[in-house]
């Protein structure tokens, strides 16, 4: 089978209002950086692309067709969606280098998720007949998790606090793009209201609108290339059910075992992004990837710092990516999420590549 | 349960969701634009660069950024057309009415709008049409500031020549 390298990756600044920016102009931007990265001129000069993008994010229909026009389709190019995280793009694309389809890829995701109500929008995810016609959203279902957590005594609110006050300083030392960055202390956050009990603001990853993109290739072709690249060496995901009353949801066991079969835990794990969307969610994942001490956590403060919908799980492989050619970090792990409460979890090992 | 219930086959779910929508840098100015009477394209800063009318930012055959605005005018070339006969719901207008895909002289890309003062059979592809705006007073940041396009006295366009023509119009 063949290996897959990460040549390069870009994203955007995550800004609570993207204004007068439609999608087409959000994405332009960041996929003429990433083609400089790489050294490529455009998408005519990858074998594959695949995007990840939720039209319910922006409220119109067909809207990731839209996203097509930033990518110069002409002559006619091979291209796919996922109506996903783009995380599942960059899986698809892996797939679509393993099976011997394409040799390069661009993945990109984008959201705006700014025009609508996101926990709101988010709550038709849920199943159609029990859930989501009670309009339940994104941050009440997470508080009820966070109370389950609390309640069994598995973490105390100090536990989230540490996680937000660890996000907002990682993200003002190491991530230019971060919408929520700077000191806030642990007390400083146990001072603060309660918004849905037991989570108060600052629990909750901010509303933001971006994109990010990330260029894989076969670890031949980024030798040719000649730029710094990474190894994907293990990717999986798996989803739990839609039932949340059949969940445990003070663990993630989709996520173990995702990582498991990633082959998270043969050999040691530098820096670890993770996508959870919510304080308690980071040590959840922690705990089911197996995480040591001598691990760094979402170094880029992770999406409590700045949530691209749709493109934070991308982010994540890319944020791990930035570490390993900074020379920071020589193997990581990459977390992507999607659905209510971690429902369905996607876990890549990310690896220092030979030197090129 | 002791009594048997009757079967539910199915529930209803109304779904309301409510967006601010933003049409995006380029889309807004051609709306704001459109306020003033003028019908505005963009197009790459390069010579052989196509006009897109209405713009979305980019070049879609290139994925470059659109940087320059060119008025185009309000004549324009059937590309295509639909003669609806099933009546639309909640739509004000009477079938049967023509749909057609207009391109503006000045623009490569054409847009749709209706047509009307015309003989439904008498439409065809290359035929010259105008703009039929609404009283300057009514005008607002829509492309509704033009009520319909109206065939006018200009000979036809070559099918292969749509798209190409200069703001002038076809000079024979």
């Amino acid at each position: 089978m063949k290996e897959i390298a990460i040549v390069g990756y870009q994203q955007s600044d995550a800004v609570s209002d993207a204004g007068a920016c439609n999608e087409v102009e959000l994405i332009m931007p960041v996929l003429g950086r990433v083609y400089e990265q790489v050294g490529i001129g455009s998408a005519q000069d990858v074998d594959f692309v695949c995007s990840g993008s939720c039209d319910y994010m922006q409220g119109a229909a067909f809207a990731f067709v839209m996203g097509v026009d930033a990518l110069g389709a002409v002559p006619p190019i091979k291209e796919s969606h996922v109506e996903m995280d783009a995380a599942w793009a960059l899986y698809e694309s892996i797939l679509k280098i393993k099976m011997g389809h394409a040799d390069s890829a661009l993945v990109y995701g984008f959201g705006k998720s700014s025009p609508g109500e996101l926990p709101i929008v988010l709550s038709q995810q849920l199943d159609p007949y029990y859930l989501a016609p009670q309009w339940i959203d994104t941050i009440s279902l997470a508080a009820m998790q966070a109370r389950m957590m609390l309640d069994q005594g598995l973490i105390t609110e100090r536990d989230m606090a540490e996680v937000v006050s660890a996000s907002r300083r990682n993200a003002m030392e190491n991530n230019p793009h971060a919408q929520l960055k700077g000191e806030l202390s642990v007390d400083d956050v146990l001072a603060q209201d309660t918004f849905v009990s037991p989570l108060r603001k600052a629990d909750i990853c901010p509303i933001s609108d971006g994109a990010s993109a990330m260029v894989i290739a076969t670890v031949e072709k980024a030798k040719a290339w000649g730029k710094p690249y990474a190894v994907i060496s293990g990717i999986d995901h798996i989803i739990e059910t839609h039932n949340m009353g059949m969940r445990d949801l003070t663990d993630s066991p989709s996520t173990r075992k995702a990582a498991e079969r990633a082959g998270v835990s043969n050999g040691k794990v530098d820096v670890a992004e993770l996508y959870a969307p919510f304080s308690h969610q980071e040590i959840i994942l922690s705990r089911a990837l197996g995480l040591s001490e001598d691990t760094s956590v979402n170094p880029s403060g992770g999406v409590l710092a700045g949530n691209l919908m749709m493109a934070s799980g991308l982010s994540r492989v890319g944020e791990v990516f930035n570490r390993i050619i900074a020379g920071e970090a020589e193997r990581g792990v990459a977390h992507a999420t999607s659905g209510p409460c971690l429902q369905h979890n996607l876990v890549a090992v990310v690896e220092k590549g030979e030197k090129a | 349960m002791s009594e048997e219930n009757e079967m539910i086959t199915g529930i209803e779910v109304p779904i309301y969701l409510k967006y601010n929508f933003t049409a995006g840098a380029a889309p807004a100015r051609f709306l704001s634009q459109l306020k003033n009477g003028v019908l505005t394209g963009q197009r790459r800063a390069a010579p052989d660069a196509q006009v897109y009318v209405p713009p979305r930012g980019s070049c879609p055959a290139t994925g470059l950024p659109t940087e320059e605005e060119v008025n185009v005018a309000d004549k324009a070339t059937v590309q295509s057309f639909t003669i609806v006969h099933i009546p639309i719901p909640g739509n004000a207008i009477e079938p049967p009415f023509v749909v057609a895909n207009l391109v503006a002289d000045g623009a490569n890309i054409s847009f749709i709008h209706l047509m009307s003062e015309c003989d439904n059979a008498e439409v065809r592809i290359g035929q010259r049409v105008q703009a039929v705006w609404k009283p300057e007073e009514e005008w607002d940041y829509s492309m509704d500031n033009i009520k319909y396009f109206k065939p006018i006295e200009e000979p036809d366009v070559p099918v292969d020549e749509i798209g190409k023509l200069p703001v002038t119009g076809l000079e024979v």
